[in-house]
């Protein structure tokens, strides 16, 4: 009984934690847990939120993509600039083509031709910056009618008091958690990132489904572009900068883990908001905004200690 | 009594169900050659571990140059004289060859800095005393295995060694270069160093050792003056039991062929391979360590590529396929290594047994839950396997059950052709003599099935006929009454198969 | 009793420079780069320009020295350019407080603080260093805006930026530095025990464990080794800009690891030296100067390391293929 709640705290030990956080957060705040604010820390983590997903799938086959800041960027860059263009509708379905697109060719590099993921996306990153200021000419882009074009409804508006972006990254949050669970793709991440060998011993085409992790890495990135573009009406040239790093920190802080095989979406919608709530909790106590990082930096460490610990417990015990 | 330099006593060693070694002894003599044999399990590596420091005793004493020996680590070993040449090399590519004699115990001064000069003199000093032609400053990694090798043997000159133990160390080397490890071997002996030499291959265990101490389950059978022995004794020490007692075979009623194999080959690993096997009929594929079994089915069920050789699938040739497209025909391997190749360790039994056939368990993609669940009840019940459930996962579960899980993988679609290399490595006894007859099983129910073995008893026991593969080739075939162990060791150890025109 | 399987292979002469070139493709591209813009602009061969490009490269050279002994043992740190900020952040902040000389020790003695824990953490806990240092770069550049506040440091006296005005010729103090900390290290790396140990940690971990390497201790020191280096880049920036920036070095560790990669170090450990990283960086800066030279937009370069750098490991991957077979 007592290595039962032992391990239950090992497994949930962190969610622990930081439910003692909010408690805290919320004594010394009032305005914290209440659903305004709620909302507004999700309005915050929809943008993040929705690369996680697709970056999730990534990590669970294994890899790594650290291009999807540039390519938020690029792909922002790009929606804004199309929307003046060709209008919304156009500009959306080239936005998350361009992703999807883009995506495929880390697919390609990594999956295919068998490079080391971490240098493929580094370089993916460098060559997106230099794609961005090659588009935009190195100036900012603007939406040229922001009150009058219904662009604006995927990160300013609301629908039955919720607001859309939140309901785009948990309508993502719940097909993407649905097809990890209940696809024969999902199943395939899974055993690629588990063991690969096993996997192609078990006639599985590893390489095509981690093109396919990258593809949908990229086009997640699509949809998170068209809600920062359309909550920013504009973009800049480093607007998506460093995104890359708070994605994989959210997904790692979920406990999925980057040797592959183990984790979920749910662990990176837990993930990535409970960085959002930190970040907003400490803001609310008066804070400046960049303690959160010093307190990503501790939560990181002691949750893959954590989620260490308990693998050790299972391996050796 | 003659003089000896490492004696034990009674060592006992347990793993978790396992006990590998039950109250050894045996001792070394200097100037000694003592092998040391017996099947896969039967306790050697275990042993050779326990004498370089790699494991620790439960129980019984080593005595060292008379006094006891107890190592805190395989350095330790090494610096006290006793040294270990195991089969996989432990060296740094990277480094230098005078750097890797060496390793982590380099010469230096005071403020770190290596001491080349002495380094290089005595590196070179082993090298020469060993007859190598290659200099001290050449980087490991340029050079071939067999040279590799002699840089761990060098360590036994520089760490002036009184006792080195070979671990199937003539594995990856050609004919030319075993006689050179031999001189190596006989010089060390001049020299005074007591040596314990591991192999399968018993041609050579009869060209160089003294004396010979069989190992079964754990246990000594008995220590032989070489000279004094031969190889039907060895062999009956080594099984000490009679085949048909453990073994069910099933009834040789034969179909039409399943699959013909005409000349398959990739280089460097195995030639000319042709055979075929009928339904309900079990093909036994015997062979050392290195032999390139595994490989051959590997490249028939596609996961690598051949250079050339023809696939005829039910009479009907065949591209030589990738892994999917085998399976869709019908073809099932239960590879070699189960945690590496057979099994997602962090899945449980019921998603591992759905992996190969996600089509069979989906209907648009969409995995059917109840249809996974009903094959998992299906196959946990039929194989008596023991888990928690569904869910719980495949590194919770013994070597046994773990086995299960893999067959039950390949059984839930029904395959016409069933691989099975090593299916019994490293499993308990009741788990190995269930698989036993579930391979006659399913013979008789109309597969058709390879069993790939390197315990002998195992591969005659199940098959109906056998064929022996050595260095690449298979060198010859047996059935009926000639399917006897002395039949396959004869083949394997002394026939040399064809020297390829390379 | 004939020796002949013993004896190495014959080398011809080609087949020597062959497996040279093979083991340091970086200086053949380096020297086609350098060929390239010296043709296309008559200013790029200039003495001044050569010293340009070195004192250009020297910031992320010095970086580059520490993250290739972290990589040889098949470890990463990507907390390097938090680190340097945070370094020249305290050298700055410090001397009003506690004089220059004092703030510049306070900012190196920083870099291996935060080093050393790096180290530990990857090496008592057995996380992957990719984890605790993405976790470091994060977290640090907290520290570096707590400590300044979000806004610049300005120097309090400009001695402070003439320190490194020493030139030999056309090599600045630098550059100097750079070139001699990665003689130095290059030295370490072939002619010390830890050097040594470097390589056989990252080759094959376990034999180095059985050999009786202390793994852990050893990882730790590359780990400091690379958190000071990382200062030292920080101090050189913070005199070079007499300012101190809280955003300064950022997404520097990937330009490390690029010209690191560049230069033929590999990841996985085991495989590398001081003379290719020199290579890595020299081609990096090359790059990127040649290429403002030439007017070339901005984007230009960027979009050229990218495709450089995969091309880079496509060749790896061939060249290493055929050195298998």
């Amino acid at each position: 009984m007592d290595s039962r709640i032992r391990s239950l705290m090992r497994r949930h030990g962190l969610v622990v934690a930081f439910l003692v956080f909010l408690a805290g957060v919320a004594v010394n705040a009032e305005a914290f847990l209440t659903p305004g604010n709620i909302l507004d820390v999700l309005r915050q983590v929809s943008i993040t939120g929705m690369m996680a997903l697709g970056v999730t799938f990534v990590v669970l086959t294994g890899r790594l993509d650290l291009s999807v800041g540039s390519l938020l960027t690029l792909l922002t860059v790009i929606v804004v600039d199309q929307h003046n263009v060709a209008g919304p509708f156009p500009a959306i379905v080239m936005t998350l083509l361009a992703g999807l697109c883009i995506g495929a060719v880390n697919g390609l590099l990594v999956g295919f031709v068998g490079l080391n993921a971490l240098i493929v996306t580094l370089a993916m990153l460098s060559f997106l910056q230099g794609l961005v200021l090659f588009y935009s000419g190195g100036s900012n882009v603007n939406v040229e009618n922001p009150q009058e074009t219904w662009f604006a409804i995927f990160g300013r508006g609301e629908f039955l008091g919720l607001p859309v972006p939140v309901i785009l990254f948990l309508t993502g949050a719940v097909i993407a958690g649905l097809a990890l669970q209940f696809t024969t793709f999902g199943r395939r991440v899974y055993g690629v990132g588990g063991n690969e060998t096993a996997s192609i011993f078990s006639g599985i085409d590893a390489r095509w489904t981690v093109f396919w992790a990258y593809a949908i890495s990229g086009f997640t990135t699509g949809m998170a572009a068209v809600i920062m573009g359309s909550r920013v009406m504009g973009a800049q040239n480093t607007i998506g900068q460093g995104y890359e790093l708070t994605v994989l920190a959210g997904v790692i802080l979920g406990g999925t883990s980057l040797m592959g095989g183990s984790g979920s979406i749910w662990r990176t919608v837990i993930g990535i908001s409970m960085l959002g709530f930190i970040q907003n909790g400490l803001l609310l106590l008066g804070f400046a905004y960049y303690v959160q990082w010093l307190v990503t930096w501790a939560v990181i460490i002691v949750a893959v200690w954590i989620d260490l610990g308990a693998k050790r417990g299972r391996i050796f015990a | 009594m003659d003089e000896v330099i490492l004696e034990v006593r009674d060592i006992t060693k347990t793993f978790p169900g396992v006990t590998a070694l039950d109250s050894v002894s045996f001792d070394i003599r200097p100037g000694e050659v003592h092998a040391l044999v017996g099947e896969n399990g039967a306790g050697k590596s275990t042993l050779m571990k326990t004498l370089a420091g790699l494991h620790k005793p439960d129980g019984g004493e080593i005595f060292y140059q008379g006094e006891e020996l107890r190592l805190s680590g395989p350095l330790d070993a090494r610096r006290k004289g006793i040294l270990l040449i195991h089969q996989e090399l432990s060296l740094s590519p990277e480094l230098s060859v005078a750097e890797n004699i060496y390793l982590g115990a380099w010469p230096t001064n005071r403020f770190g800095m290596l001491k080349k000069r002495e380094l290089r003199r005595n590196a070179k000093a082993a090298l020469e005393a060993l007859g190598c032609l290659f200099g001290p400053d050449v980087r490991v990694g340029t050079l071939s295995v067999a040279m590799q090798q002699m840089v761990e043997i060098a360590r036994a000159e520089a760490f002036r060694a009184n006792v080195v133990i070979f671990d199937e160390p003539t594995a990856s080397l050609t004919d030319s270069e075993k006689d050179q490890l031999f001189h190596t071997i006989r010089g060390l002996k001049a020299r005074g160093v007591g040596i314990v030499y591991i192999s399968h291959k018993m041609d050579e265990i009869f060209d160089i050792t003294d004396r010979i101490t069989v190992l079964r389950d754990g246990q000594v059978q008995g220590t032989v003056e070489t000279a004094a022995t031969d190889l039907n004794q060895i062999t009956r020490m080594m099984i000490g039991r009679t085949l048909d007692a453990y073994f069910v075979k099933a009834k040789p009623e034969f179909g039409g062929e399943v699959l013909r194999v005409e000349g398959l080959s990739k280089r460097g690993l195995f030639r000319d391979i042709s055979f075929s096997v009928r339904e309900g009929e079990v093909l036994g594929l015997y062979g050392l360590v290195g032999a390139g079994r595994s490989e051959v089915v590997e490249t028939i069920f596609g996961v690598r590529k051949a250079d050339a050789g023809k696939l005829y699938w039910k009479e009907g040739e065949v591209a030589l396929p990738r892994p999917r497209q085998s399976i869709d025909m019908g073809m099932a391997l239960v590879p070699e290594s189960r945690k590496e190749q057979g099994l997602v360790l962090m899945m449980g039994g019921r998603e591992n047994t759905s992996l190969p056939h996600l089509r069979l368990f989906s209907e648009v993609s969409v995995m059917n839950w109840t249809k996974e669940m009903a094959v998992f009840e299906k196959y946990r019940s039929a194989l008596s396997i023991k888990t928690t459930g569904p869910d719980q996962a495949m590194s919770q579960l013994s070597g046994g059950n773990q086995q299960k899980f893999v067959l039950a993988k390949w059984l839930c679609a029904d395959p016409k052709l069933i691989i099975l290399d090593e299916p019994t490595r490293g499993i308990d006894v009741g788990s190995k003599s269930a698989i036993h007859e579930l391979i006659a099983e399913l013979a008789e129910q109309g597969l058709a099935v390879i069993v790939i073995s390197s315990e002998m008893p195992e591969v005659l026991g199940v098959s109906h006929r056998v064929l022996a593969m050595s260095e690449g080739a298979i060198v010859a075939e047996f059935q009926g009454d000639a399917m006897t162990e002395e039949h396959l060791i004869d083949a394997v150890s002394h026939a040399r198969a064809p020297v390829a025109a390379e | 009793m004939s020796h002949v399987s013993l004896a190495p292979r014959d080398k011809s002469p080609l087949h020597a420079v062959l497996s040279w070139l093979l083991r340091n493709h970086i200086w053949v591209f380096l020297a086609l780069t350098v060929a390239v813009f010296s043709i296309a602009s008559p200013y790029f061969l200039t003495v001044n320009n050569l010293g340009n490009i070195l004192t250009q490269g020297a910031f992320i050279g010095i970086l580059a020295i520490g993250m290739t002994m972290v990589m040889i043992d098949g470890e990463i740190d990507l907390s390097v350019g938090a680190i340097l900020a945070l370094a020249s952040a305290l050298a700055i902040g410090l001397q009003e407080h506690v004089g220059t000389w004092p703030a510049i020790s306070l900012g190196l003695l920083s870099g291996a603080a935060l080093g050393f824990f790096n180290g530990t953490l990857v090496a008592l806990s057995g996380m992957h260093s990719f984890i605790v240092t993405l976790g470091a770069l994060i977290g640090i550049r907290g520290l570096v805006f707590v400590y300044t506040g979000e806004n610049a440091l300005m120097v309090p006296d400009f001695a402070y930026t003439e320190i490194p005005e020493v030139y030999l010729g056309p090599v600045s103090l630098t550059a100097m530095i750079f070139l001699g900390l990665a003689l130095l290290f290059q030295w370490v790396l072939s002619s010390t025990r830890h050097g040594r140990e470097t390589y056989a940690v990252g080759d094959n971990i376990e034999a180095a464990h059985d050999a009786g390497i202390d793994v852990k201790r050893h990882k730790i020191i590359n780990f400091t080794l690379c958190g000071t280096l990382a200062a030292v880049c920080g101090i050189l920036l913070s005199m070079r800009l007499g300012t101190a920036e809280p955003n300064a070095g950022k997404i520097w560790e990937l330009w490390t690891i690029i010209a690191v990669v560049l230069g033929g170090t590999r990841l996985q450990g085991g495989f590398g030296s001081m003379w290719m990283t020199i290579g890595g960086v020299l081609t990096l800066a090359v790059l990127r100067n040649g290429l403002r030279l030439l007017n070339t937009p901005n984007y230009v370069e960027l979009m050229v390391m990218g495709a450089v750098l995969v091309l880079a490991l496509v060749l790896d991957k061939i060249l290493n293929r055929r050195g298998e077979s």
